[in-house]
């Protein structure tokens, strides 16, 4: 088993949403969330805060960020555990992201002594 | 998140905390304020969405939302407050601006229950205009968005919208109080709530609404905000019990109104052991509650009659004396053509269908139901039961011209056919 983690980027709601529909989206999520816990392949996950600094060399400037697009901004993260990145994949194809067009990159947590 | 706090996330969990804050913080920031306070919910609404679908569902998901929406109160006190500064408007605001510990004490259960009882005799205040009380409450009480309100009401969402606003207006222009009634103020104001969650009921109940869901929707809250007010000793008088009573055993028979196809089934036609007993045992309960007090209200004839019809064994097996005279009795403290028409309906089936015409045709204002299919409909059921068949079929046919809704149609079609059919096999003998 390996370690890899999604990066959800976008799809926040956007106001003004409907109590029921945020809802909705809060249930899929939930079963989502769910069914990995009870496959154990999910492992943590967190929620970022949209604003941040960001620091630049060489003199580390600090600005206030991330710079990119609302729908690229990073709102958060899974741990989750997979054998393949084929099979991470398909596993972050279920994630109810998509319907408010956000997305999900898959990436590979590197392993110290392979 | 465990199986055990799986359930903290009820149905329409997300509804009813909005409209819960959005009455804590009308404490907070005044009716007037209104669009301000339901920018605040809704931000506090996201937030808790955004944070749950990725760390899960806390173990109280009602203390989390409220802190949010506490801390984002409390960030638009302090924005605002450095814009006094600058501006003109700081009276107002430091009228209505409170500090932390006030907001947080508003935000203790009992102090919960206290705003969301003054939203409700705000949303039900007689100074509103009648046409918007019911898209208000969907949406401030029940946590509906305009979207939802036009699909329940069967309106576009520019209308629902504008009966919103037009509230809102009397909030702005500071008619409507922000105070539950003390007092003689009480009961009148107690009589505008509960005409308002009656309507609200029937939209649901009596609509010929093709989303059946939608429907079920505007029943429960009904329901609901009628039991949130039986539940808070303020607002309980013997007429809370009765209008939850009358509404639990409408309710009860919800699902035995329909056949598979969506087709009207008649109350002589249903399956009665599809009529729900034990809310038809709730609605006997608050009956009995409702049984204090000096005072007979129409709700209290009105449940008395839907216990009559929920308990009877079978249609002929229907106490119709019994429920006669509640209509006699409903008829002398609530005149109404349309009570006046259901009680020739049970004079019918003591008396005979003729003499159930003779009352339809003493209807005082029986003009007033020309437009009324159901008028019509009884009147052709009257004269095919005395065997006129020919003008029973010229009163469907124009009962048919007075509904648009399509299972009614389909009803009618079905009355008309029967007549027919009468003829045919008349004319065969």
């Amino acid at each position: 088993m390996n370690d890899f983690m999604f990066l959800f980027r976008g799809g926040r709601t956007e106001a003004p949403a409907s109590p029921e529909a945020m809802q909705t989206q809060m249930q899929k999520w939930r079963a989502w969330m769910q069914k990995l816990r009870e496959q154990g392949k999910y492992i943590s996950g967190e929620p970022l805060e949209s604003g941040g600094k960001v620091l630049r060399s060489p003199n580390k400037v600090i600005t206030d960020g991330p710079f990119a697009e609302g729908k690229e901004v990073v709102g958060g993260f899974f741990l989750v555990r997979a054998e393949t990145l084929e099979q991470a994949t398909d596993m972050a194809k279920e994630c109810p992201i998509f319907e408010t067009g956000g997305s999900v990159e898959v990436r590979k947590v590197q392993v110290m002594n392979p | 998140m465990s199986d055990a706090h799986i359930h903290d996330l009820v149905d329409h969990f997300f509804r009813h905390q909005s409209a819960k804050l959005a009455a804590v913080l009308t404490r907070v920031f005044g009716l007037q304020n209104l669009e301000l306070v339901e920018d605040v919910v809704q931000s506090a609404l996201v937030e808790a969405l955004e944070v749950w679908k990725i760390r899960g569902v806390p173990e109280n998901p009602a203390a989390w939302m409220y802190r949010v929406a506490r801390n984002k109160a409390l960030d638009v006190i302090r924005r605002q407050q450095v814009a006094d500064r600058f501006g003109p408007e700081w009276v107002l605001w430091r009228e209505t601006t409170s500090g932390p510990a006030q907001i947080d004490r508003l935000f203790l259960a009992n102090e919960i229950a206290d705003s969301q009882l003054r939203m409700i005799f705000a949303c039900c205040h007689p100074q509103l205009p009648e046409e918007s009380q019911i898209s208000l409450a969907l949406k401030t009480l029940c946590g509906f968005s305009t979207a939802e309100i036009a699909r329940a009401l069967l309106t576009t969402e520019t209308n629902a919208k504008k009966r919103v606003a037009r509230a809102k207006r009397k909030f702005l222009d500071k008619e409507v109080e922000f105070e539950v009634p003390a007092g003689d103020a009480l009961k009148a104001r107690l009589d505008s709530v509960h005409s308002v969650l009656y309507l609200l009921f029937n939209e649901g109940y009596s609509s010929l609404h093709p989303d059946e869901l939608i429907r079920r929707d505007l029943c429960a809250e009904a329901m609901r905000l009628c039991l949130f007010l039986f539940n808070h000793p303020a607002s309980r008088n013997p007429e809370t019990p009765a209008l939850l009573a009358l509404m639990l055993l409408h309710a009860a028979r919800f699902d035995a109104r329909l056949d598979e196809s969506s087709n009207i089934l008649l109350l002589e036609e249903q399956d009665r052991t599809r009529w729900n007993r034990e809310i038809i045992a709730q609605g006997v309960y608050y009956l009995n509650e409702s049984a204090s007090g000096s005072r007979v209200s129409r709700y209290h004839l009105e449940a008395a009659i839907a216990a009559e019809h929920s308990l009877a064994p079978t249609f002929p097996g229907t106490n119709w004396r019994a429920i006669l005279t509640l209509y006699d009795d409903l008829i002398r403290i609530y005149p109404s053509p349309i009570h006046e028409l259901n009680r020739a309906i049970a004079l019918a089936q003591i008396a005979g269908s003729d003499a159930g015409i003779t009352a339809i045709r003493g209807i005082r204002d029986l003009d007033s139901l020309d437009d009324y299919h159901l008028l019509h409909a009884t009147l052709g059921e009257f004269h095919r039961r005395a065997g006129r068949l020919d003008e029973a079929r010229r009163c469907f046919l124009r009962s048919m011209e007075c509904t648009v809704s399509l299972s009614e149609q389909r009803l009618l079609e079905r009355k008309l056919h029967n007549c027919d059919a009468l003829a045919e096999s008349m004319r065969g003998e």
